[in-house]
């Protein structure tokens, strides 16, 4: 194997070919590749960017503000994982809602509310519901064990994002990219066939991959080898199977249904976002009226950033005005958002 | 956020669609609607759910990408 490994790591260092521009769109992908050096064993011809991979880093202004309005709603408490207290909204953050008296609780899973909203029946409790598909169907059980325990003061307030249509929005952009690395925990759900159809239309290869050190040299290797070819291989079998997890699929076609929806930065994306059903509506927190996304701080680049079409380094705000204690955008909040990599590992 | 975790299966509750992995040693609760496990499973958990099990699956074809990247080594030295 250490053989392998330093065959790989020669040849990408030797690399004189085709000048690749190579992305990622997972942000534990993000925060492995930076851990791990990676960008640093490569051939200048062969450039790392980082693309909307990290679902707090594409939750609009408006979805934290409305979060916040109901942090500080009677008898609500809102429940949400780690990552979203310190996200800026257009008003400040969960976080800071908290001085003014919001109701917030950081949860390990979502499903740690059902201790809560049966100890508290007279309580309403809120879910921050953020992720792509390696999330969206934990969403999809809860709800079934919801409806299966009757239990009603539970609500999601979702911003579900669905990959293959955020890649396709990139690639019809003319983003300059040659290939890219794939989210392995979403195709864990999905299976690597999600991404066929924009490999082929696009003729980019695709490699599915884990997120060991190693596991990502053998995925650029990959790519690289596969320069041109509108070819999706999967990396990650371990876990990464063609149809995917076909129970947490039809949990997700039985609850959810798709719609166009709003990306920070971006604006809105056709089809690319996870809402729950009409006849589930009781379970909807207002889900369908978050259209709107401002920007905390007007210099912020994270829109730029999120698409590729800026290093974080090249946000005029980075390190400066911008940074992990003081976030004015939300890639520099998430441990997995491009800037907040950048700077921690710089 | 798409972080997820291996674990090896200890027990599994059929009654409240639970299971108890070990992480290295700690004992952690998860979900197993998604996935049907049973003790000595190695499985990887987001979010307190099971998303699937892990297999020892390779990529087939790396066997044959790696022996070209040896070989090519081997011309230069």
């Amino acid at each position: 194997m250490d053989k392998e490994i330093l065959a790989i790591k020669r040849f990408l260092s030797e690399y004189d070919g085709p000048e690749m521009n190579i992305m990622e769109i997972c942000g534990s992908h993000t925060g492995a590749i930076a851990k791990n050096g990676i960008a640093g064993m490569l051939s200048k011809k062969i450039r790392l960017i980082s693309g909307p991979g990290c679902p707090v880093c594409v939750t609009p202004s408006s979805y934290v503000d409305r979060l916040i309005e109901l942090s500080l709603e009677p008898d609500t408490e809102v429940l949400t994982f780690g990552d979203m207290l310190r996200v800026p909204g257009s008003r400040g953050s969960l976080r800071e809602a908290e001085g003014r008296g919001a109701e917030v609780r950081m949860v390990y899973s979502p499903f740690d509310v059902l201790e809560h909203a049966k100890k508290e029946p007279g309580k309403r409790f809120i879910i921050a519901a953020i992720g792509f598909e390696t999330t969206s169907p934990v969403y999809a059980l809860l709800i079934d064990t919801l409806l299966k325990e009757n239990i009603k003061n539970v609500k999601l307030l979702t911003s579900l994002k669905t990959m293959p249509e955020i890649v396709d929005e990139l690639c019809s952009s003319g983003a300059p990219i040659d290939a890219f690395i794939a989210p392995g925990h979403v195709c864990v759900v999905t299976g690597s066939r999600v991404f066929e159809e924009a490999a082929v239309k696009y003729a980019l290869p695709f490699v599915v991959s884990g997120f060991e050190g190693a596991d990502l040299l053998k995925t650029i290797c990959l790519l690289v080898k596969h320069r041109g070819e509108g070819v999706v291989i999967n990396n990650y079998p371990s876990v990464v199977t063609y149809e995917g997890n076909t129970t947490a699929k039809g949990l997700l076609e039985k609850y959810f249904e798709k719609e166009d929806a709003v990306w920070r930065g971006i604006g809105r994306v056709k089809d690319s976002g996870l809402f729950l059903k009409k006849e589930y509506a009781v379970f909807d927190a207002g889900s369908r009226d978050i259209v709107k996304d401002e920007k905390k701080n007007k210099g912020c680049s994270c829109d730029k950033v999120i698409m590729g079409k800026l290093t974080p380094r090249e946000c005029p705000l980075f390190g400066k005005l911008c940074t992990p204690e003081d976030p004015q955008g939300a890639c520099m909040v998430s441990p997995e958002g491009s800037c907040n990599t950048e700077y921690t590992y710089r | 956020m798409c972080v997820a975790n291996t674990g090896i299966v200890l027990s599994v509750d059929e009654k409240t669609n639970t299971a108890e992995i070990n992480f290295h040693g700690n004992r952690i609760g998860a979900r197993t609607g998604l996935v049907s496990v049973k003790a000595g499973d190695r499985v990887l958990v987001h979010a307190g759910c099971i998303l699937q099990k892990v297999s020892d699956a390779q990529y087939e074809e790396w066997s044959l990408l790696a022996k070209e990247l040896e070989d090519a080594d081997g011309d230069k030295e």
